[in-house]
């Protein structure tokens, strides 16, 4: 009887396969159908489109979506301050981290409990939205390309977890180079860094993905500056101008782009253009991002 | 005793006297982490200054020292106003159901795909599954309003295609259905990245308790409940009291973006409504009132959380 149960499959076990495999199915097109979807109208011709009954295959096949909304200046301008804010933020906040982090990882560093200590507690107060909007008007940053990559630029939750990732290093390093003479730059420099690469392979990730995404700073502070719009604020001012009523969101070059393909389209076609870089980027830094993600939850 | 009071006041100066020495031999840290120090002081500690507005009535362009101070009257009026009050529902309601979801549907899934035999599926569902959290609010509010759309939407077509409905549902008008929608999308975005810290939990199990657990003559179900799901007992535990810590600072993002006039009495969170009254209206003293309940029943919850995990495991996380 036992032996019987050891090797063969009992019923309920093949039934559990079938949940599973099931679900999984289910949650994979859930997941990956809106984006084909999106896909397959942004190559569709507008006018046919409206008919609707497109899946995951354009019927009428055209690039004319594309070629219009690139033909509209907001984006491209969009797309060179999405660009700039990425690498420059991504920079800026890879060097303030791990710069930081590097710090608190030296135990005989006598400002380090409070650097620590100061540092985290920014991971809990907040002053809130409109506090942090005066200060903004106050430091004269609106309407400025820097509140895109200042306000960011030190985040406690990356430092801390570039510095478990410096603290599992072997601090012989440190100590033989401080032997032959190097100052605590040049180990930071040439020592450190190069050997934390996989740990900023995935702060790099997070702060690269999160200036790329974010649209919020630029309705709150750049959203009259026509050459300081992003690619998301773009695509926000078109969903909003047509899910809701708010005309005046709709500035008259995105009306006359509308006019020649229809809203829909355009939605489609500027959203697979933002989505585009980032679905290249991750599936590559996957093994990255899943150990740093494991490794902050440890932390924290 | 003597000896110590002849000690005590030569300390301070050797301590001030080292203090220096060390620090200059230390200059090289200091000017690494000072500057950012200092930048993290500008932008996450002085707008904490700024809650002093609230009790002033703030005007933009006059000085500290000539605003005029006016107490509590901004919270009175906030506590008078229905607004508030709705606000605050929606957000409670909108947290809550959130926190539901995204506690339960992850450790789910993270079973599931954890159950999936064949390797280079399981890779790639689990490659399929980030993709929406990488995408923007903004991004994913387009599509979803796409997918949720009367006309051509996918999924009022599954619907009538199963003949569930004889009509289209107007999802993004029906204010009923606004917390709903919100959370489906929450879960849709963000549940396959929520299941990393459970699959790395899970692969932490050792296998001797399968193996041990296929003897006994467990079937599948069975490993799941008496193996896996205690096995990341303490991950789920330490989460749940994260993500209550963060219940009601929901913000405001989701809302914003797939709201609209027609579902606003449900869509408006706090911090939604002190963007609209507080910000968009000029009304910086009352929104900096909305501000700081927020974040002061935000500290509260985490506070109590943190308690009741203390209590449980006789661990802090804060």
């Amino acid at each position: 009887m036992k032996i019987k149960k050891i090797s063969g499959t009992p019923w309920s076990d093949h039934i559990f396969d079938l949940v599973v495999y099931f679900a999984i199915t289910v949650v994979t097109i859930a997941t990956l159908y809106p984006f084909l979807n999106v896909l397959a109208i942004s190559f569709n011709d507008s006018t046919d489109s409206v008919k609707g009954g497109i899946t995951i295959f354009p019927r009428v096949f055209t690039f004319k979506n594309y070629e219009t909304i690139f033909a509209y200046s907001g984006l491209m301008t969009g797309l060179k301050i999405s660009v700039l804010r990425t690498i420059i933020g991504t920079l800026l906040g890879l060097i303030s981290a791990s710069m930081l982090a590097f710090t608190l990882s030296r135990v005989e560093f006598q400002a380090r409990k409070f650097v620590s200590t100061f540092l985290a507690l920014t991971m809990y107060v907040s002053g809130g939205l409109i506090p942090f909007y005066i200060l903004i008007k106050n430091l004269d940053m609106i309407g400025t390309f820097g509140v895109y990559v200042l306000p960011s630029l030190v985040s406690a939750f990356n430092v801390f977890i570039i510095r478990s990732f410096i603290d599992g290093l072997p601090y012989a390093l440190q100590e033989s180079a401080k032997l032959d003479g190097a100052n605590d730059f040049t180990i930071y420099w040439r020592i450190i860094l190069p050997l934390t690469k996989p740990a900023l392979a995935t702060i790099a990730l997070f702060l690269a993905v999160g200036q790329w995404n974010a649209w919020f700073d630029t309705y709150l502070f750049n959203g009259s500056k026509d050459y300081l719009t992003t690619l998301q604020f773009e695509l926000m001012k078109v969903i909003q101008s047509t899910t809701t009523n708010a005309e005046s969101f709709r500035g008259r070059n995105m009306t006359q782009v509308m006019a020649q393909i229809s809203p829909e389209s355009v939605k489609m076609a500027i959203t697979i253009v933002v989505t585009v870089p980032i679905l290249v980027v991750y599936p590559f830094l996957q093994r990255y991002f899943i150990k740093g993600m494991t490794l902050g939850a440890v932390k924290s | 005793m003597k000896a110590i009071t002849n000690k005590v006041p030569l300390e301070p100066k050797v301590k001030k006297a080292q203090f220096w020495t060390i620090f200059t031999q230390q200059k090289y840290l200091y000017m690494m982490a000072l500057p950012f120090v200092a930048w993290a002081f500008v932008f996450s500690y002085l707008p904490l200054w700024g809650w002093t507005m609230a009790f002033q009535k703030y005007q933009p362009g006059k000085s500290f020292f000539d605003q005029k101070w006016v107490g509590l009257k901004y919270f009175k009026e906030l506590f008078q106003d229905d607004q508030f009050y709705n606000a605050l529902r929606n957000t409670l309601g909108m947290s809550l159901m959130g926190l539901l979801a995204g506690f339960v549907v992850p450790i789910v899934f993270a079973i599931l795909l954890n159950e999936v035999r064949l390797q280079f599926l399981k890779r790639f569902v689990q490659t399929v599954s980030y993709l929406p959290h990488f995408v923007s609010w903004v991004v994913a509010a387009g599509i979803i309003t796409k997918m949720l759309s009367t006309d051509n939407g996918a999924v009022n077509d599954l619907l009538m295609g199963l003949h569930l409905i004889s009509e289209p549902i107007q999802f993004m008008a029906k204010g009923h259905l606004f917390w709903g929608i919100v959370t489906a999308s929450d879960v849709w975005k963000e549940t396959g990245w929520n299941t990393i810290i459970y699959l790395a939990a899970i692969s932490g199990i050792g296998p001797e308790l399968y193996e041990a657990a296929k003897v006994d003559g467990a079937s599948r179900l069975q490993q799941v409940r008496n193996v896996t799901l205690p096995g990341i007992r303490t991950t789920i535990v330490i989460l749940l009291i994260i993500s209550i810590g963060h219940l009601i600072s929901i913000g405001f993002e989701k809302q914003f973006l797939l709201g609209n006039n027609l579902v606003r009495d449900y869509s408006q969170t706090l911090d939604l409504y002190a963007l609209n009254y507080g910000l968009g209206m000029g009304r910086f003293s009352y929104g900096t009132a909305i501000n700081i309940f927020n974040s002061v029943v935000s500290v509260i919850l985490l506070f109590v959380a943190n308690g009741i995990f203390k209590k449980i495991t006789k661990e802090s996380i804060i």
